[in-house]
């Protein structure tokens, strides 16, 4: 690509662990080419440096958790040409998600000597329910390779490939004998998009749904199966109360087992 | 890949100590020798040294979403083959999950292309008939005298075949509705039947091809005797029996490509659609499925392209994505595709049927759904009518 002058590029934090945006820094061998592609204007977990807006590019990560973030994201919307959210947090409301099925006041009593002093919202939400989002990269935390792969098509002006099919399709790239055929064990991944490099399966473990649901899952099939093979309501809700809890299919199958 | 040579076939027979010995004779003929081994909870298909890494003494229990592996209880005298498929097939050597088909490097204002070419030499011991058939199938769709794919044609002319008759069938196979199997009739170098009954653990050995017949003769071996040959036939007969329908075995319908053309319209395909997952392990499963996506992609320069292939499945929504959307949104039409392209219309494109028989794509559905319950239904239906 003949750059005119390098895009520049900032990294956003809302609620949520760090993870995601320490993927990027995982990059380590693709780090430097990625710092001589981009600029980095803002990006704090890297560097104290700031450049001002506009940007081209926000990687933004967490979920929306206070009327703070409702404004801050409008404002990082309006300074940035492309938006692309990173993780479940970002792009399902995350693991703080759980307290949309219950009422945060009371876990604000539980824990906060002055509850009064704590300003937050009832839910955890995902960046998209504020502001138009131009691409959603899953995963709790996001693959290094799938962020690379985004930042790559967007500086070469291609269609990133991130497939949005299940991670048994993975399992079977991998050569990776299906733990729930021939285990018995309970596994989300036939509803669960693929990204992760089969991580868990490859191991001899489920799939935990890091990566959200799939494109058009079946969950209720899936979770008949977890039924017919001994696992209570409990469970199956729990199942798919995780990091992707606030994923509607996701979300709408825990509540079909409450 | 010799030409077959079989008009007087000899029969032969090897012992243990001579299959060790076929797997080191390959191994120094240069082929990697891909077979059977256990790995985590299932036979699956790998590289073997020798005989000490075959699975031995291990069978299978198969079922719709089911697999287990059973001790077959016989200690050192265990089966060698006991098992009926391994976990995935021969397709991830003849026709890998990814493929780099070709890179590209910048060079002023053009490009230069440098196409992949390199094809390891597989010896693929322990081939079941119906996964022969599913190569033949294969062999079809890349090498067909119209068209021809490079890479397939290459590792598939470099493939040396030890087949492995059945002396039993799982309960998700039904090679015999399909006269593909369990007996390997054409296309291998070498075919053996495991004769796990004798103490002695003898295979009896047909030669099928020029090549098949120099290996032999670098190896330890004798003629079969007659009671070795009639004991081999009877345990292929036992594995047609296990198969019968009327004997609590596995049949495909009659003329399942008929019922499948006039059933486009059936609110099976509603039911069905219920349970399916669409999560593609049945065409990944499959010996035949070949279909495959193109993935391009760039380093962060832009300098350095490569152009990948990686196999899909008419399961994804991307897989009929044109101009628009997906055509084939809804599960139900999903299934169907996959179903009627197996048993229907692959006669029309490939003269075959494109379901050999080998029930992978039952046993490895994770919520079980099986294609002879689905045809049966569907033949069922037309009965009522
Ligand atoms: S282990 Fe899980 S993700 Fe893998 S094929 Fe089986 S069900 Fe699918
Ligand atoms: S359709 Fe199923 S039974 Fe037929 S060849 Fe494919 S995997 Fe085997
Ligand atoms: S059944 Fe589907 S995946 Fe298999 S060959 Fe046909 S279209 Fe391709
Ligand atoms: S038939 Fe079974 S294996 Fe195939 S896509 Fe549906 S659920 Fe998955």
């Amino acid at each position: 690509m003949v750059a005119v002058r390098k895009p520049k590029l900032a990294v956003w934090k809302f609620s949520s662990c760090d993870g995601c945006q320490l993927s990027l820094l995982d990059c380590e061998d693709e780090l430097l080419a990625v710092a001589d592609a981009v600029e980095i204007a803002y990006f704090l977990e890297a560097t104290r440096a700031q450049v001002k807006g506009p940007y081209d590019v926000s990687l933004v990560e967490g979920s929306v958790t206070t009327p703070e973030d409702i404004r801050r994201i409008r404002k990082i919307r309006k300074q940035s040409k492309v938006l692309i959210t990173i993780g479940a947090c970002a792009t399902a409301g995350g693991i703080q998600a759980l307290r949309n099925f219950n009422r945060v006041y009371d876990f604000i009593t539980a824990v906060y000597a002055e509850p009064d002093y704590i300003e937050t919202l009832a839910t955890s939400t995902p960046i998209q329910d504020h502001v138009p989002v131009d691409f959603e990269l899953r995963g709790c935390p996001i693959n290094k390779y799938q962020l690379l792969e985004v930042v790559n098509a967007l500086l070469n002006g291609r269609r990133p490939v991130v497939p949005a099919h299940s991670q048994c399709v993975e399992c079977k790239a991998h050569g990776t004998v299906c733990v729930m055929v021939s285990q018995g064990t309970p596994c989300l991944g036939p509803v669960t998009q693929a990204g992760c490099g089969n991580l868990c399966p490859s191991v001899n473990r489920a799939c935990y749904g890091c990566f959200g649901p799939k494109e058009m899952p079946n969950t209720a099939s899936l979770a008949g199966w977890f039924g017919d093979h001994g696992l209570g309501p409990p469970h199956v809700r729990d199942f798919f109360r995780s990091f992707n809890a606030g994923a509607e299919p996701f979300r709408r199958e825990s509540e079909a087992h409450e | 890949m010799v030409e077959p040579d079989r008009k007087d076939p000899p029969i032969m027979a090897i012992d243990r100590d001579g299959l060790d010995a076929l797997i080191q004779c390959l191994a120094h003929d240069g082929y990697q020798v891909i077979g059977p081994r256990v790995e985590n909870s299932a036979v699956v298909l790998g590289p073997v040294a020798g005989v000490a890494d075959l699975p031995k003494g291990w069978t299978d229990e198969q079922a719709g979403g089911h697999y287990r592996l059973v001790a077959d209880g016989r200690g050192e005298d265990g089966a060698l083959f006991g098992f009926t498929l391994a976990a995935q097939g021969w397709k991830r050597y003849l026709h890998p999950p990814r493929t780099r088909l070709w890179q590209a490097h910048r060079e002023g204002r053009s490009w230069r292309v440098e196409a992949e070419d390199a094809a390891p030499r597989y010896a693929f011991l322990g081939v079941r008939a119906c996964e022969l058939s599913a190569i033949h199938v294969l062999d079809r769709v890349f090498d067909n005298g119209q068209f021809t794919d490079p890479g397939y044609a290459k590792r598939r002319g470099g493939t040396f075949i030890v087949a492995v008759n059945c002396g039993r069938a799982a309960a998700t196979c039904f090679c015999a509705s399909m006269a593909t199997g369990p007996k390997a009739e054409a296309g291998f170098d070498l075919a053996l039947t495991e004769l796990s009954d004798s103490a002695s653990a003898r295979f009896v050995v047909e030669v099928g091809s020029r090549a098949g017949a120099a290996v032999l003769t670098g190896i330890p071996h004798g003629p079969a005797t007659a009671a070795d040959i009639a004991a081999a036939e009877r345990a292929v007969a036992n594995a047609t029996a296990q198969m019968q329908r009327a004997a609590g075995g596995r049949e495909m319908v009659d003329d399942a490509a008929g019922v499948l053309s006039r059933n486009v319209e059936h609110p099976q395909w509603d039911k069905v659609a219920a349970r399916c997952l669409g999560c593609g392990n049945c065409t990944a499963v499959c010996p035949t499925c070949f279909c495959t996506s193109m993935e391009d992609t760039t380093d962060l320069s832009g300098d350095v392209a490569e152009r990948w292939r990686r196999w899909d499945s008419c399961f994804t929504l991307d897989f009929s994505y044109i101009h628009g959307g997906s055509v084939r949104r809804a599960t139900a039409s999903r299934y169907r595709q996959w179903i009627t392209h197996k048993l229907s219309y692959w006669h029309e494109q490939f003269g075959t049927s494109g379901c050999v028989g080998c029930g992978r794509c039952i046993t490895w559905c994770p919520v079980g759904i099986d294609i002879t319950e689905e045809a049966r239904t569907l033949a069922e239906s037309e009965g009522r009518t």
